[in-house]
C-alpha cells in the first residue's frame, strides 16, 4: 500500500495536497456553531449533484413530457420519490446554509483584508446558485414554474432599448415554451454546475492560501510556536473533520424530517400551483417566487414610481440588481480596524441587527400579496437594507471599538 | 398623483380577487391512507362517478390495486371500464377538445387535485352543490362559484335547495335545543338515496382516495422516515463521542 502511494506521489502531489488542505491546514481552534455551514454547503452540493444525476435519467425535458415525467419519477421509478424530494428539499437547504454562511461572514468580518477574494468567489457562487435554482425551478413544468419564469424573464424587458430583445433571446420564444425548458435544462444540468464547481474550488483555494478567520477576527498566524505552527491553530483533519461530522448529523436530522414528513414544507419548498401542469392561457391568482428569492422580489415590488422617463419596473429591477451587486463591494465598505462584531462598536451591532431584520421581513413580504401598507413597509426596509452598506464606511470608522485580545478566546 | 393612485389600485386588483378566493370557509378533514376499506370505497366511487370525465393519468391501475389490497382480477373486472391493461395509466376515453366544447374547459385530470387545492377544499367542494336556476346546468357550488361541472352525485345526495353550510361547525342552540348545521344541507329540492350523514361519509372516502392518489407513497415515506431518523440519531451519538475524544487534546 505504501509502495503504491509512493508510486502515485512521485507522479502526482497527493500527499502534499492532503497535508496542505487537511492534515496540516491549521484552522483556529475557537470555531463556533456558525462555522458548520461551509462544510454543510459542500454536503448539500454533493447531494444536489448525485440526486440530480439520477433524476436526469428519468426526466423528460420537453414541454409535452416534463410534468408527466416528474410524476413518473414520483410513482413508477424505484426510490424516485426519494431522489426528487432529496433534490427539492436540498435546493431550499442549500440556500438556508448559504444564507447562514454569509451571515457568519458579515458577523465576524470574514470578508476583510486579506480575504476579499474569498468573499468575491463566494458572492459569485451565490449568484450562480440563484441562476441554477431559478432554472431548475422551471423543469417540473408546473404552473408556478411556468409563471415564475415568465415574470422573472419579463423583468429583463424593463431595460430600455434592448430589453424586449434580450428577454426574447433568453426565452428563445415569444413566451416561455418548450424551447425555454430545453435550454434551461441544459444550463441547469451541465453549464452552471461546472461553473459552480470551479468557483467552489477557487473559494476554497483562496481560503486555504490566507487561512480561516475566526469569531474573534484575530490573525492566528501572528502567534506561531518554534515549529512555525500557529499557537491557536489545530489541524483541520482530524479535529474539524470529526467536528463537522457532528454538524452533519444534526443537519441530516432536520433535513430528513422535512424530506420524509413535510416535503412541501407547507407550500414553501414545493408551491401548491406546481401540482398543475404549466398552462400558458391560465395565470395563477398569485405568483410568488420560492422563498429564497422573496427578499429581492419584495424590493422589486417596493419601487412604484416612474423616474426620469423610465418605468417603475425598470427601477425595481435596478434596485433588485443593486441589492445583490452591493454585496460584492462589501470588503471595501468596511473601514473598521477590527473584524469581529465582538469588538466593533454598538453602531455596527445595531446596523447588522437592522439589516438582518429588514432582510427577513422583506423575505416574508415577498411571499404574500402586496397591499398598500405592506408596500410602504417594503419601501422602508429596502432603504434600511441599502443604508447598512452605504453608511458602513462612516459608522465603522466613527465608532469606538473594543481592544482585540492577542490570543483567541474560547 | 391621481395616476399613481389609479396605478396602485390596478396593481392591487388581483389581490382583492385572491382575498375573496381565500376567504371561502371550508370543512376541515384529516385523511387516513392506512384505512384501506375507506380507500377501496373511495376508489369504487371515483371510478363509477368521476372517471367518465376526469382521468388520473399519472397513476397506474396496478399500483392502486396493490396499495389498496384489491385482487388484480377483481379490480380488472369491476374498476376498469376502458378495456385498459392493469399496468396502464388511468386515462379515460373522453376527447379533450369535445369536452372543452361541452363544458367550456376540459374536465381537469384529478391525480394531484388534493395536493393542488387541499383535502379540505375537495371535501367541501364535493358537498357544496346547490340548486341555482340562473346557472346553465341548474347548479352552483358554495366553494367554487359559477362552477362548470354538473352535480354528478345528485342521485346520492339529492339537490340542496339552498346554499349548504360549509365551514360552520354543528352547534346546539341553548334555549330551544335545536341542532344547527347537523348536516351540510338543511333543505332539499329533490331527495337523494343517501342521508346527509351517509353522503358525508361517502365524500370522506372519496376525498381520502383522491388524497392517496395525489401522494401514494405517503404511508411508506413516513414509516421509512422514522427509521432514517433513528439511524441519524444513533450516528449523532457516535459522532459526538468521537469528536469529544479527539477534542480532549485541544486546550
Amino acid at each position: 500500500m505504501q509502495k503504491l502511494l509512493n508510486w502515485v506521489d512521485e507522479r502526482l502531489p497527493v500527499v502534499d495536497a492532503w497535508n496542505k488542505h487537511l492534515a496540516k491546514y491549521y484552522a483556529p481552534k475557537n470555531f463556533n456553531v456558525w462555522y458548520f455551514f461551509g462544510s454543510l454547503a459542500m454536503l448539500v452540493l454533493v447531494n444536489q449533484l448525485v440526486t440530480g444525476v439520477w433524476l436526469t435519467m428519468s426526466y423528460n425535458p420537453t414541454g409535452e413530457g416534463a410534468f408527466a415525467s416528474v410524476e413518473y419519477i414520483m410513482r413508477d421509478v424505484q426510490w424516485g420519490w426519494l431522489l426528487r424530494y432529496l433534490h427539492s428539499t436540498g435546493a431550499s437547504a442549500f440556500f438556508i446554509v448559504v444564507y447562514l454562511h454569509m451571515f457568519r461572514g458579515l458577523m465576524y468580518g470574514s470578508y476583510q483584508k486579506p480575504r476579499e477574494l474569498i468573499w468575491l468567489f463566494g458572492m459569485l457562487i451565490y449568484l450562480v446558485l440563484m441562476a441554477e435554482a431559478f432554472m431548475g425551478y422551471l423543469l417540473p413544468w408546473g404552473q408556478m414554474s411556468y409563471w415564475g419564469a415568465q415574470v422573472i424573464v419579463n423583468l429583463f424587458g424593463a431595460i430600455p432599448v434592448i430589453g424586449e430583445d434580450l428577454s426574447l433571446w433568453i426565452r428563445g420564444d415569444y413566451l416561455i415554451s418548450g424551447i425555454t425548458l430545453n435550454r434551461f435544462f441544459a444550463l441547469h444540468v451541465v453549464a452552471l454546475p461546472i461553473v459552480l464547481l470551479g468557483l467552489v474550488v477557487l473559494h476554497i483555494l483562496a481560503l486555504h492560501e490566507v487561512g480561516s478567520n475566526n469569531p474573534d477576527g484575530i490573525d492566528i498566524k501572528k502567534n506561531k510556536d518554534e515549529n512555525g505552527i500557529p499557537k491557536d491553530g489545530i489541524p483541520f483533519h482530524p479535529y474539524y473533520s470529526v467536528h463537522d461530522l457532528v454538524g452533519v448529523a444534526v443537519f441530516f436530522f432536520i433535513f430528513f424530517i422535512v424530506v420524509f414528513f413535510f416535503p412541501e414544507m407547507g407550500g414553501l419548498f414545493i408551491e401548491k400551483p406546481n401540482f398543475e401542469p404549466a398552462n400558458a392561457l391560465k395565470t395563477p391568482e398569485h405568483i410568488a417566487p420560492v422563498w429564497y428569492f422573496t427578499p429581492f422580489y419584495a424590493m422589486l415590488r417596493a419601487v412604484t414610481v416612474d423616474l426620469f422617463g423610465l418605468s417603475a419596473k425598470f427601477w425595481g429591477v435596478v434596485v433588485m440588481g443593486g441589492a445583490i451587486a452591493i454585496l460584492f463591494v462589501l470588503p471595501w465598505l468596511d473601514r473598521s480596524p477590527v473584524r469581529s462584531i465582538r469588538y466593533k462598536g454598538w453602531l455596527s451591532k445595531i446596523a447588522l441587527a437592522l439589516f438582518t431584520v429588514s432582510f427577513v421581513i422583506l423575505g416574508y413580504l415577498g411571499l404574500v400579496p402586496a397591499t398598500e401598507g405592506r408596500t410602504t413597509l417594503a419601501q422602508i426596509l429596502t432603504v434600511v437594507y441599502f443604508l447598512y452598506f452605504i453608511l458602513m464606511p462612516f459608522y465603522t470608522r466613527m465608532e469606538k471599538t473594543k481592544p482585540v485580545p492577542e490570543r483567541v478566546t474560547g | 398623483m391621481r395616476k399613481l393612485i389609479f396605478g396602485l389600485f390596478i396593481a392591487f386588483l388581483p389581490v382583492l380577487g385572491l382575498a375573496a378566493g381565500a376567504g371561502v370557509p371550508l370543512d376541515h378533514i384529516e385523511t387516513d391512507h392506512t384505512d384501506k376499506a375507506s380507500l377501496q370505497r373511495g376508489a369504487a366511487m371515483f371510478t363509477n362517478y368521476c372517471m367518465g370525465c376526469h382521468s388520473m393519468e399519472y397513476a397506474r391501475y396496478k399500483r392502486v390495486a396493490e396499495d389498496l389490497e384489491v385482487p388484480v382480477e377483481l379490480y380488472e373486472e369491476n374498476l376498469i371500464f376502458t378495456g385498459a391493461q392493469i399496468g396502464e395509466l388511468m386515462k379515460n376515453s373522453m376527447d379533450k377538445e369535445m369536452a372543452a366544447n361541452w363544458f367550456g374547459a376540459p374536465p381537469p385530470d384529478l391525480t394531484l387535485e388534493s395536493r393542488l387545492r387541499g383535502e379540505s377544499w375537495v371535501y367541501s367542494y364535493l358537498r357544496g352543490f346547490y340548486k341555482d336556476e340562473t346557472r346553465p346546468l341548474g347548479v352552483n357550488n358554495v366553494v367554487f362559484d359559477k362552477v362548470g361541472m354538473p352535480h354528478v352525485l345528485v342521485d346520492l345526495q339529492g339537490l340542496c335547495a339552498v346554499e349548504p353550510n360549509i365551514g360552520h361547525a354543528a352547534s346546539v342552540e341553548p334555549l330551544s335545543g335545536n341542532i344547527n348545521n347537523a348536516s351540510a344541507c338543511p333543505e332539499y329540492a329533490t331527495e337523494g338515496s343517501m342521508t346527509g350523514a351517509e353522503f358525508d361519509r361517502a365524500m370522506y372516502d372519496l376525498t381520502n382516495f383522491m388524497s392517496y392518489m395525489a401522494d401514494p407513497v405517503k404511508v411508506e415515506r413516513e414509516r421509512l422516515g422514522i427509521f432514517v431518523l433513528i439511524f441519524v440519531a444513533i450516528f449523532f451519538v457516535f459522532a459526538y463521542l468521537l469528536n469529544r475524544e479527539y477534542w480532549k487534546d485541544v486546550h
